[in-house]
């Protein structure tokens, strides 16, 4: 969608280098800081808010409030200066932070609070809610896994948009394709195979693996990239991407 | 923004630990099985058009501890020429740096998953023996499992036994030759794939400190209930065939099932005493005792009573004793016939 979120904010470009949001957050320049507060509430608004909906049961509006409310806080606060890498992943900071907005919440001074730092993001709340209804109610989990679950889908979610541009760009829209129905679709998954698809794209079937892998080993790298950009340290980066995806970055 | 279901993240994952397998000769087909330090994945050999099972570390660490342990087993293997053992066909590094070796790929089911498939007895113990064929030729060449268990144990389409992961494996007496040309592999930089995947760099690391990281991983690894109380203790250097010979009356224990006859009992127990003095002295011992069980004739480990030795004599000759009864019998009624 066109004012859906994407993490990055407003630069909407990869980072090349090893940059971190969590550290850039509480830089002296303001720039910096805008840039870096956006790509933590692109990357985050959506597990928050859905962590809200599902784990507290707040309605749609009072989630939407409290979203907003957090990650002002998040700014005003300074909630990031208490956060310590060592200690907990920092969406388990982040999940714990909300868990204290929502009990101690102020519906006096929940209201929205526009300005500051944040404001590059566009929150496309009714596009969070479309997606709570397409995954219907969770099944069991702790609240800890709703939102590592969100955070991760949301991760993915910017990682593959970011994968169908860069195909684009570099003229391999079949690659992204087939990508897309090989393994982000659900429906007819079952019975498709490599030389269905061979078929369908008039392909030989080691070029349908040949261009899965390409597209896979991109989205690993750019969804490696993101998760680089919310770790402060390159310990915590290399933990967290073993947690994501087995295997520890090289 | 593309909407992910909760299928399409968990395949996400999986293709994104998934190895990157460009600049080897092989292609990947799927996920097959994770373990500790790495996974196993279905690849498929495009030079021979063969499948094959690669086994990969997690970290990308050409020269560290876990890369020597995975070239330490790959290694056992190549020099584990048995039809009851898995082969290994290569060994190689990829481009992000994990080290990795091919196997053979084994269709067939793990020991424990195969069990329900034996109805009988015998069919069980025969299948017992070639696990212990296998694990004695892996003695006789120096070589302790040490993680013997029915999850490494592979059971083929045809009944064929194969002794799989041999990650603990631990070498004896002076095979210093598997471990000093040592473990490093590096990725970097690129070579031409001859008949591997990344050609391999040898190089060579401290012996010693290998050998320590060695007895060190010996006294924590292992798997409870298979593993011999010696090496629970973490008592390496006392570790000998006898610790296997423990890990296979386990299994033995595993496949007789709950209702056993007093001499298997015995043989279990035996091959499972505490002390390694109590058990039999090889795993071909231990065979030899289980295949004079199942023929009939009396156990190494079980001094039987004159009345068992006279049922067991029965029942090993129950055709011939049955016909020497029925000619007798038909001979009384002859003469009681022609008496009368």
């Amino acid at each position: 969608m066109a004012d859906d979120t994407s993490i990055g904010g407003t630069r909407g470009e990869f980072p090349v280098t090893r940059w971190s949001a969590v550290v850039a957050a509480r830089s002296a320049d303001a720039a910096e800081r805008t840039r870096a507060l956006d790509a933590l509430l692109a990357a985050y608004w959506k597990p928050v808010y859905k962590y809200i909906r599902l784990r507290w049961g707040k309605s749609n509006e009072d989630a939407k409030d409290l979203t907003q409310e957090f990650f002002v806080r998040l700014v005003e606060k300074d909630l990031l200066g208490s956060y310590d890498p060592a200690r907990a992943h920092l969406r388990t900071y982040l999940r714990t932070c909300v868990d204290g907005l929502v009990l101690n919440e102020d519906k006096a001074a929940r209201r929205l609070k526009r300005g500051g730092d944040v404001s590059h993001v566009s929150l496309d709340f009714d596009a969070a809610e479309g997606e709570l209804a397409h995954a219907g109610v969770p099944g069991a989990g702790s609240p800890a896994d709703v939102f590592e679950r969100e955070w991760i889908r949301s991760l993915f979610a910017a990682a593959v948009e970011a994968l169908r541009t860069e195909c684009e760009v570099r003229g391999k829209t079949t690659h992204f394709r087939l990508f897309e129905l090989y393994d982000l679709e659900d429906a007819g998954r079952g019975g498709r195979t490599y030389a269905d698809l061979a078929r369908q794209f008039n392909l030989r079937v080691t070029d349908v693996t040949n261009h899965l892998a390409y597209a896979r080993r991109e989205f690993r790298r750019i969804a490696l990239e993101k998760l680089r950009e919310m770790t402060a340290t390159d310990e915590e980066f290399r933990r967290e991407g073993r947690d994501l995806f087995g295997v520890e970055p090289e | 923004m593309t909407w992910l279901s909760d299928g399409a993240v968990a395949r996400l994952r999986a293709a994104g630990g998934a190895p990157d397998l460009s600049g080897t000769k092989y292609r990947l087909l799927e996920g097959v099985a994770r373990g500790g330090m790495g996974a196993v994945y279905l690849a498929e050999d495009i030079h021979l058009g063969r499948r094959v099972a690669l086994k990969v570390l997690d970290l990308p660490d050409p020269g560290g501890e876990l890369a020597r342990r995975l070239m330490q087993e790959a290694r056992v293997l190549a020099r584990l020429e048995h039809p009851g053992i898995v082969p290994v066909h290569d060994v190689g590094a990829l481009a992000d740096g994990r080290v990795f070796y091919a196997m053979k790929f084994v269709e067939g089911l793990r020991l424990d998953q195969h069990l329900a498939r034996m109805a009988s007895l015998p069919e069980r113990l025969r299948l017992f023996g070639k696990i212990c064929e296998a694990v004695a030729f892996a003695h006789a060449r120096g070589i302790l499992h040490r993680d013997l268990k029915p999850e490494n144990i592979m059971v083929g389409p045809f009944g064929e036994v194969l002794v799989m992961d041999w990650g603990l494996a631990k070498i004896l007496g002076d095979a210093q030759d598997l471990r000093s040309p040592a473990t490093q592999i590096s990725a970097a930089p690129p070579a031409p794939m001859l008949s591997g995947g990344r050609a391999t760099r040898e190089g060579s690391t401290a012996s010693t400190g290998a050998d320590a990281a060695e007895t060190a991983h010996g006294a924590v690894l292992g798997t409870p209930g298979y593993m011999a109380p010696e090496q629970a203790r973490g008592e390496v250097s006392r570790l000998d065939e006898r610790a296997d010979v423990y890990s296979l009356g386990a299994i033995l224990k595993l496949l007789a099932g709950p209702s056993v006859s007093r001499p298997l009992a015995a043989i279990i127990a035996k091959a499972m005493a505490a002390e390694p003095g109590g058990r039999y002295a090889s795993a071909e011992e231990l065979a030899a005792d289980v295949t004079r069980y199942l023929d009939g004739l009396p156990v190494a480990a079980y001094p039987e009573s004159i009345f068992e030795r006279a049922g067991r004599l029965l029942a090993r000759h129950r055709v011939a004793v049955m016909l020497v009864l029925s000619y007798i019998v038909i001979r009384a009624l002859i003469l009681v016939f022609l008496g009368r």
